[in-house]
């Protein structure tokens, strides 16, 4: 029982750190390249505007399912590797 | 064949098509009415989920608002997406891990409380009701158009349909047919597109298009739109915005409330495992984005069509726009478009300086009066709703009358697939969260149908009543929407998975606070219950405080919620140990069933 509960601690331990890694990925691309930061990529051409543009409209969108495709991913290795899965 | 004929043959269809697979695939007990049966698989999940989400916000009205205000308002596309990567990661696999039907059976369980759950049931309520408020303003702007009647009329004709469609239909039904009319509005969004990306740019893939050149006049398309618009005393399309506060909280805003929306989070009770929850957000963004990576393609493209059918000689211009801005459209040789959008009332044109012209350029803007005045220009003389770019935009490239018919069914499609599913939150929130579980439990399964379906008519009685006079256009009253979502169920459902010291009390009290503050914000500068008149200020940037937008402050009040929440549990006893039992039991996949029923 001790052993299983450490584990699903670990399981969820995992589970948080990953959380916390994509969303940093998520949150650098939309708030950061395509809000806050575009004045420092504006050097950056994209397509007769900029790069901070681009993110903005497109690229964002594009990283945000690349980062569920590769949560959904490493969570069923997860999954398994815990023995947690269904 | 008539224009108007091919539209109807088109709406017809598409109509034949979806009423078909909702008898043959009918709701046969409450379970199926509400969940489908709890067996889709993740790719048709996700398809359905994208026809459930992308509603008349996105198809009609999102690149109209890209169109007006460039780049400023990317914050559409990077929060209606960006969204799904938090549900995905921090809701969906637990609240299918959960197993029940609604949301309010989740915070309900969860807080271990009636008020909790009721307070659940306001907050869900409000938010969809305001959505279908937008849903009715986008459908209402596609029938009058196709079918030539007034706004007015094209409001009360969308209601009935939807009414009959949504009452008849259910989740099993909505399912199949939510299917069907991702692949009929996700067509109707790109052809017309790609024909205008080929048009302009040489190009056939819109997105790419939009970063390529201009084929009239050499220069990068968005460099030409930006010339034209200067031309005009409007700022560049993609010039950066002042107020970067509030671009990113109207972001958050948008991107808390897609989680917090309950007619999308139900979506995830329908598939058979926790790890198809997750692979189904994923595969439910990739629809999305088909529509949403064309979308700024189809608004920059449709406003630089729009700009050189006013100014036609403007399109080969590369500098020294005078004699083609002089050579403006003369109204009575206005295209067959202007004329017919006209009879709606979504166009006007004033002829303000009687020169039997056109002229369209930003008299708002101080710092280009004089040059306007030295062109002769006494006002900009065609007032263009915005919700109608997408509609208008295959007839402003005068592509064929079967590309229009086309738009026509895929806006009327994503009106109503949206409206369908937001009408069965309400009613299952109505029915079976407050009556069943809360009021009479005893209920009979006839009865509860029953509720359901009066439910969905008292809610779409009220919005289309509101929607007459709507507070914005179809995609800003939807972001309200999401604001009060964003800022009262989203945090609840996040703390019930992520804290096992957030208790009963404490949830209670940042629900009411994030929604009370959000909605005091909202009616403070758009009138009360959206009455137009009862506001107590001007909705205008200087009034606004710290500048942040009443569409923007839904992130401000899911912080208000979070931060009420945690003081008010941790001053008050821990939750019960079998509450906490049950916070563990939903982070793990394992032992996970089929949804279940009470």
């Amino acid at each position: 029982m001790a052993d299983d509960k450490s584990n699903a601690a670990a399981y969820w331990k995992a589970n948080v750190r990953l959380i916390t890694g994509c969303l940093i990925v998520w949150a650098l691309v939309s708030y950061g390249f395509a809000i806050l930061l575009r004045p420092l990529l504006s050097g950056i051409p994209v397509g007769g505007t900029d790069l901070g543009f681009w993110f903005a409209q497109q690229g964002s969108i594009l990283t945000f399912i690349g980062i569920i495709f590769f949560y959904a991913w490493r969570m069923n290795k997860l999954d398994a590797q815990y023995g947690l899965g269904e | 064949m008539s224009q108007f004929a091919i539209n109807l043959l088109f709406v017809g269809a598409s109509f034949a098509l979806y009423i078909g697979i909702a008898i043959w695939a009918r709701a046969g007990s409450t379970k199926d009415f509400y969940v489908a049966g709890g067996g889709v698989h993740p790719i048709t999940n996700g398809m359905a989920t994208a026809a459930d989400w992308m509603s008349a916000a996105s198809f009609i009205s999102m690149a109209g608002l890209l169109a007006s205000g460039g780049y400023a308002n990317s914050s559409f596309l990077m929060g209606w997406t960006g969204g799904y990567v938090i549900l995905a990661m921090l809701l969906a696999p637990y609240l299918r891990k959960f197993g029940k039907f609604t949301v309010p059976d989740f915070i309900g369980d969860r807080f271990y409380s009636t008020p909790a759950r009721i307070v659940a049931v306001v907050c869900l309520v409000v938010a969809s009701v305001t959505y279908v408020i937008g849903q009715m303003t986008g459908a209402g702007v596609a029938f009058s158009r196709f079918l030539e009647v007034s706004n007015t009329w094209g409001i009360w004709i969308a209601a009935f349909i939807v009414f009959l469609y949504a009452v008849f239909g259910g989740m099993k039904g909505i399912t199949y047919t939510q299917v069907a009319q991702y692949i009929v509005l996700i067509i109707a969004y790109t052809i017309p597109a790609v024909f205008i990306a080929l048009q302009l740019t040489g190009n056939p893939i819109p997105m790419f298009g939009m970063f390529s050149t201009h084929t009239e006049s050499g220069l990068p398309l968005l460099e030409k739109l930006n010339s034209v618009l200067n031309e005009l005393g409007f700022r560049d399309y993609t010039a950066d915005v002042d107020n970067k506060l509030n671009m990113v909280l109207f972001t958050l805003s948008l991107m808390v409330g897609t989680a917090g929306l309950p007619h999308v989070i139900i979506r995830f009770f329908t598939v058979p495992k926790v790890a198809d929850a997750r692979w189904s957000a994923g595969w439910a963004l990739v629809f999305i984005a088909l529509l949403y990576l064309t979308a700024p393609a189809v608004a920059s493209m449709a406003r630089l069509n729009l700009l050189t059918t006013v100014y036609p000689d403007a399109a080969g211009q590369v500098e020294n726009y005078e004699e083609a801005l002089d050579n403006a459209l003369v109204y009575e040789e206005r295209p067959e478009w202007i004329r017919t959008w006209e009879e709606t009332g979504l166009i006007e044109f004033t002829d303000l300086n009687n020169d039997g012209r056109i002229q369209v350029y930003n008299d708002a803007n101080p710092d280009f009066e004089e040059t306007a005045e030295a062109r002769g220009w006494e006002g900009n003389e065609l007032e263009v709703n915005n919700d109608i770019l997408v509609l208008a935009n295959p007839e402003i490239a005068n592509l064929p009358g079967w590309v229009i018919g086309l738009i026509a069914a895929g806006g009327i499609a994503a009106a109503l697939s949206t409206a369908a599913g937001l009408l069965l939150a309400i009613s299952s929130a109505i029915s079976h969260d407050l009556i069943k579980n809360t009021i009479n439990p005893n209920i009979t399964e006839k009865g509860e149908m029953l509720a359901a379906r009066l439910s969905m008519a008292g809610a779409i009685l009220l919005a289309t009543y509101l929607g007459l006079n709507p507070p914005g256009f179809a995609a800003q009253t939807v972001a309200l929407a999401f604001g009060i979502a964003g800022a009262s169920l989203f945090p609840a459902l996040m703390m019930g998975i992520f804290s096992k010291r957030v208790n009963s009390k404490g949830a209670v009290a940042g629900m009411l606070a994030g929604l009370i503050a959000t909605l005091l914000y909202i009616f403070t500068y758009l009138g009360w219950l959206f009455i137009p008149g009862t506001n107590m200020l001007p909705n205008t940037p200087d009034n606004w405080i710290l500048g942040i937008s009443p569409l923007s402050f839904g992130a401000v009040g899911a912080m208000i919620n979070f931060a009420v929440a945690f003081t008010v549990s941790n001053a008050t006893e821990e939750p019960p140990q079998e509450i906490q039992d049950l916070v563990e039991s939903v982070r793990y996949p394992k032992g996970a069933g089929g949804a279940i029923d009470h």
